[in-house]
């Protein structure tokens, strides 16, 4: 099963022609994702590494049946990208971008309320379903198919989990990293209620980080209706206030939306949260039962 | 990005809301002719006020009031060069380079008004308090109900009928609501127009004569819009920054520099958060944020290790690297050639995983240096402490 994705989605990449879009639509080709062509404005009707490219994303869904894009526009077109994906009713919009202006995606974000696309980021790595369906920048070959689900604010830290879930022999159903930005489509709630209904998953792992109150949120929904065990992890426990940790997102204001009164919302809900990152692992095995 | 409050309230006056009369000053003569102007056109005091990034600058002594121009000027010599310390700036303060020589008004009552960002309706929110003054956050903490929060539709802007809700819910005069609804809307469009993530007016005054002014103005702007601001990206005063955060903003990498002893570089925002976690964990203390980001080159790394080891309070380095888009081999060829470069005598302890890795080894074991491999991150958190002591 796995979430999102699998070996049917097809993939749009919109910016497949330059040099980012470029290196990853081939990584995710060679995992066996199916991209079927890119969107770059002014070069439809020309091919590029073999794909076809179309001048607008209603035209790729036309002409090839896509139901996923993934989007690597530089910042000051990215949010523009997004709601031409959605408005050519694709049903999976994966943006990796970093630095998209907020007050962009406010707009953006409003314009998918009553349209039927699921957006996955800004500022994310992406989503894979190991050995089906990668669409994103993380590394494939450290994934191995498998119970655990992940849905991450954090890139790499998303890798490390998996790394060492991987070299446990223990393998992931999804891994989604829905971004570190303010403002983003997929949020936690969203991805364990997917979980949640997947016959694949056994455990999540939810790994947060400071600012905002998404993982308090989160924890309410895990305490209500999570039917899997939970475990999580939170970034920035030493962060100093008011300043932003690399991630637009990642800022502890006003005193608010530090990584102790996440972990204590999350403790209360009954999720096991690992004190160093280093434990994430082997938490989450505990979680499943196995002896670590 | 932060600015000072004279440039934020240049900003709000080219949208129409009402800032008191006054001039930005760096020496004492320019102060006292900013007095003088402002007596002779009326004005029954003038406030001195120093200018830093950071907020409580009364109580720490850097808001004066003066009856005449030569106490405007005595006190503007004091102020300027004065280390300025409030609850905001830490105990080292700021140095006060500039001030603003701003009239006094008639204070009848203060109030409270800011824009931000409800990350979790993704819609702009005005927030607006009778509570003038005060931190927005004790209020916010104790007496909740005393804040009306109106979310701002981005598709429509702020509405009439909502800029009246909040001018009635201040309590303001009938014959103040038009005005206030003016003043509301130029400050909705200033936080639109210039992308601000912040925008905070404390206090907005009403005087006993029935106007209305914004008496402080704090604005700041969102990174990722500058862009499209070249007038903002002007006002930034890096004299304000920290030296190295400065430096390394040149090369788009994200540092903070921290209080520890424990330099650390790592690739991607999470997993540096996380490392800074783990060397706290281990006994040890962080000395910045470093996050390389998923891209960085050679020639980012070295720079990267340069601004590292240019903080003195650093006893022994850990490089954290997850390889994803960032390759093993491109990183370890960056340290190498930093490590080189800069004749680092310090305890340097490599954490390296993903992509290329063996690559990566063989490049660190064939340069000769002397460097501590570690497995994990425990490990390397570990032996990082280890060698800072």
């Amino acid at each position: 099963m796995a979430i999102l994705v699998d070996k049917s989605t097809r993939v749009v990449v919109q910016g497949l022609t330059g040099r980012e879009g470029t290196f990853h639509a081939k990584t995710c080709a060679e995992y066996g994702t199916k991209i079927v062509g890119g969107v770059t404005p002014g070069k439809g009707g020309t091919k590029h590494e073999g794909w076809p490219i179309f001048n607008s994303v209603q035209e790729a869904v036309d002409k090839t049946g896509a139901d996923a894009s993934v989007i690597f526009v530089p910042p000051p077109y990215a949010a523009d990208a997004i709601m031409e994906a959605a408005d050519a009713e694709i049903e999976l919009i994966v943006c990796i971008t970093e630095g998209i202006p907020t007050l962009d995606m406010v707009r953006a974000w409003e314009f998918l309320q009553d349209r039927r696309s699921r957006l996955i980021g800004p500022n994310c790595p992406g989503i894979i379903s190991p050995g089906k369906c990668k669409i994103g920048i993380m590394p494939g070959h450290i994934h191995r198919e498998g119970p655990v689900g992940i849905v991450s604010r954090s890139g790499t830290l998303t890798y490390e989990a998996v790394y060492q879930l991987t070299t446990r022999e223990v393998g992931q159903s999804t891994a989604i990293g829905i971004g570190g930005d303010p403002i983003i489509g997929t949020n936690f709630v969203d991805a364990l209620e997917l979980f949640n209904k997947d016959p694949q998953t056994e455990v999540v792992v939810m790994i947060g980080e400071i600012g905002g109150n998404a993982e308090e949120i989160a924890a309410d929904y895990v305490k209500a209706h999570m039917k899997k065990p939970v475990v999580g992890f939170i970034a920035g426990q030493t962060a100093p206030p008011g300043r932003r940790m690399g991630h637009a997102g990642a800022i502890i204001s006003g005193g608010k939306g530090t990584a102790a009164e996440k972990i204590k919302a999350m403790e209360a809900a009954g999720i096991r949260v690992a004190k160093t990152p280093a434990t994430i692992g082997e938490t989450a095995l505990a979680a499943m039962g196995v002896k670590v | 990005m932060k600015i000072h409050e004279y440039q934020g309230k240049a900003i709000l006056k080219k949208y129409g809301v009402a800032v008191p009369r006054g001039e930005m000053a760096e020496t004492r003569e320019q102060a006292q002719a900013a007095a003088k102007n402002l007596f002779d056109a009326g004005a029954s005091g003038v406030v001195v006020k120093a200018q830093i990034h950071a907020g409580g600058r009364g109580k720490g002594g850097g808001v004066k009031i003066a009856k005449s121009v030569e106490e405007a000027a005595d006190l503007a010599g004091k102020m300027l060069g004065m280390r300025l310390v409030t609850h905001q700036t830490g105990p080292e303060g700021k140095i006060v380079q500039r001030l603003l020589i701003e009239e006094t008004l008639p204070i009848e009552k203060e109030l409270y008004l800011g824009i931000l960002l409800d990350r979790a309706e993704a819609k702009p929110v005005f927030m607006a308090s009778a509570a003038g003054g005060m931190e927005i956050e004790q209020v916010a903490a104790e007496n909740p109900d005393a804040i009306l929060k109106q979310h701002i539709d981005p598709g429509m802007g702020l509405e009439p009928f909502q800029a009246r809700k909040i001018a009635f819910a201040l309590g303001l005069k009938p014959q103040q609501i038009n005005p206030a609804v003016q003043f509301l809307t130029g400050l909705y469009r200033a936080f639109l127009e210039t992308d601000a993530s912040l925008l905070e007016i404390n206090p907005f005054i009403t005087c006993t004569d029935g106007r209305l002014f914004a008496l402080d103005a704090k604005l700041n702007f969102d990174d990722n819009a500058l862009f499209r601001h070249p007038d903002i990206r002007a006002l930034r005063d890096i004299t304000e920054e920290d030296p190295l955060e400065v430096e390394a903003s040149k090369y788009n990498l994200n540092y903070i520099k921290l209080d520890g002893n424990v330099g650390c570089m790592v690739n991607g925002a999470g997993l540096a958060m996380a490392t800074m976690d783990i060397i706290k964990y281990a006994g040890g203390m962080p000395a910045n944020f470093l996050d390389v980001g998923g891209g960085a080159n050679a020639e980012q790394v070295t720079h990267a290790f340069e601004i590292l080891l240019s903080d003195k309070n650093v006893k022994a380095v850990l490089i954290n690297i997850f390889g994803g888009i960032l390759r093993v081999d491109t990183l370890a060829t960056g340290v190498v050639e930093a490590a080189q470069k800069t004749h680092i005598q310090l305890p340097i302890v490599l954490r390296l995983e993903g992509t290329n890795v063996e690559a990566g080894r063989e490049i660190l074991k064939q340069s000769g240096l002397n460097f501590i491999v570690a497995e994990t991150m425990k490990d390397a958190a570990e032996k990082v402490v280890a060698a800072a002591k």
